[in-house]
């Protein structure tokens, strides 16, 4: 009962005190939308990434070629050396007779390698390994090369590289901004805040001396904070869900190369639910620490 | 222990001037005290210390067995619910009646309405304001205005009333009539009353226990009714 009754009254202060500071509420407001696009943006960005990475990942493998004339203990041992490696999730083998006999079934192929005889074998013993982090890729290949009885290592190297890079790049980027546009919009509701505050200087000394506890006399405040960051986050939510949704309807893929395939955007379902609401606790928290920044100072002697 | 006791308390303030040193103080319950001295002796200081807007510098002071100078700014309230302050600009709120003034330090500690109206309406009936309960404090004159504000210190009631000054800004008779109810208060209530004040016509009228404070030293503390008028500072 207590906890409701100044709770209500803090609400009612609060809404008072939003409304008489228009332009500073609407200001603070707008830079809160600003920033919650932002981080928007920068959320679904990070999301895709993280998605495109994945699918890359699940479809990248390394292949192998051992030299000719292998010896099929030394295949073994390299097999054994290869699972040795932490970045390799999977190891598929192909021997050179299930390479031949793959080719004998293959109605192109079939009378070419007809004409070979039975220990005559052109082909080569090889892997086909699927990795686990495709950041450490490079090391990965570069032990494999290391190893005795290789002939060849391919994989998609330049284009993994490079698009890894640009992930890190957007993802870096994003925070960067998202930071800061936080610090501006703490420092603008701390100034809205702080403005009510000082309009209301003399009541809170004196609500101070007349035994009203701290938590009471910030409690109008922190609320009004959490009101601007609720408010300034209805736009950027409709924007997340809607805007998204649009976006995946109307992009349908794009091909970047043929190692790592087609680019798409990933579902809008889960994804913008789980942004919104990570909007609206953004913009609550940052409102109410916020406005608490600015009452701190007023409640010590 | 007393209800208030002060144990070789120092102030000194952030700009190095020392406004009370080596003050040894006890104070019993139901106690009429005045503080008196000249200008810049330290008496509002030493009011401070009791509601613990001011921290001392060193010693200790406990009042109804809270060590005050060891109080968390958090906590501070806890304190200051025990406690009336009446001040010399009655620090009203210009925007809520007389009524709203008494009422709402309770409503800010959360009682209901039906828990604060008899306590507001008892307090403004011991000051003598029942009839004034929707005025302003603007439409009031500075007579009504203290009254509104001792009402407001008692509507808790608070075992230690602290005044500092409460009739500096009033005319003699006007003084009087303050006296007269803070007095009634002391009696009808046992509400301690520690005050602090400039006004050697009061100090010399009510005959209570006078404490003299001189460039922030004790200087003198007279029993009830020995302090007499050619000895004032
Ligand atoms: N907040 C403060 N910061 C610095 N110095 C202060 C502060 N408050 C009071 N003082 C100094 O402390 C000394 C005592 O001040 P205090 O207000 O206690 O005197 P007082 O006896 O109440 O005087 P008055 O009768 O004029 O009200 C003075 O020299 C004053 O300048
Ligand atoms: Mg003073």
């Amino acid at each position: 009962m207590r906890v409701f009754r100044i709770l209500g009254r803090s609400f009612t202060n609060a809404f008072k005190s939003l409304i008489r500071n228009f332009s500073l509420t609407m200001a603070s407001i707008i830079c809160t939308i600003i920033t919650l696009v932002l981080v928007s943006i920068g959320l679904l960005l990070s999301y895709n990434v993280k998605d495109i990475t994945e699918n890359i990942e699940k479809e990248l493998t390394i292949v192998i070629f051992m030299e000719k004339d292998t010896k099929k203990e030394d295949v073994q041992k390299t097999r054994e050396d290869l699972e040795k490696i932490d970045n390799v999730e999977n190891i598929i083998y192909r021997s050179k007779e299930d390479i031949k006999n793959e080719f004998k079934n293959d109605e192109k192929w079939a009378s070419i390698v007809n004409t070979l005889s039975e220990t005559d074998n052109p082909f080569q013993d090889s892997f086909e390994l699927v990795i686990k982090d495709v950041r450490d890729i490079n090391e990965t290949v570069t032990t494999i090369k290391n190893m005795e009885h290789i002939e060849m290592v391919k994989y998609g190297e330049s284009s993994v590289n490079e698009l890894v890079s640009i992930f890190d790049g957007i993802k870096i980027g994003t925070i960067v901004l998202v930071g800061g546009l936080v610090l501006v919009t703490v420092v603008l509701i701390t100034n809205t805040i702080k403005i009510t505050i000082f309009s209301r200087k003399r009541e809170i000394d004196i609500m101070r001396l007349v035994g009203t506890s701290n938590t009471v006399i910030r409690l109008p405040y922190l609320i009004e904070g959490a009101l601007i960051g609720i408010l300034g986050s209805i736009l950027p939510i409709l924007f997340t869900i809607f805007g998204y949704t649009m976006l995946y309807e109307k992009f349908t893929g794009l091909t970047v190369s043929n190692i790592i395939g087609v680019i798409k955007l990933a579902s809008p379902d889960g994804i913008v639910y789980n942004a919104s609401l990570f909007l609206l606790l953004l913009g609550t928290v940052v409102g109410m620490f916020a406005s608490g920044l600015a009452v701190r100072k007023h409640l010590t002697v | 222990m007393e209800f208030i006791e002060l144990k070789d308390v120092y102030k000194v303030y952030k700009n190095g001037v020392t406004a009370l040193a080596s003050i040894n103080l006890k104070i019993k319950k139901k106690d009429f005290v005045f503080i008196i001295g000249n200008t810049a002796s330290g008496k509002s200081t030493l009011i401070k210390l009791l509601y613990r807007e001011e921290k001392p510098t060193k010693g200790s002071v406990s009042v109804g067995g809270i060590n005050v100078a060891k109080l968390r700014n958090s906590r501070i309230y806890k304190l200051r619910r025990k406690i009336g302050i009446v001040f010399q600009d009655y620090k009203l709120l210009p925007k809520l009646t007389v009524y709203e003034n008494v009422a709402y330090p309770l409503e800010s500690y959360g009682l209901s309405g039906a828990e604060i109206r008899p306590k507001v309406l008892a307090a403004l009936e011991q000051v003598g304001l029942s009839h004034k309960t929707r005025s302003f404090p603007s439409e009031l004159s500075g007579g009504e205005q203290q009254r509104v504000c001792i009402a407001r210190a008692i509507a808790n009631s608070p075992k230690l009333l602290l005044c500092d000054e409460p009739t500096g800004n009033l005319d003699p008779k006007t003084s009087k009539e303050i006296m007269d109810v803070i007095e009634k208060i002391n009696k009808e209530l046992g509400t301690t009353v520690v005050m602090a004040t400039h006004d050697k016509d009061i100090v010399n009228r009510m005959k209570k226990r006078v404490i003299v404070i001189k460039d922030g030293l004790l200087d003198g503390d007279y029993l009830k009714g020995s302090y007499k008028v050619d000895e004032s500072v």
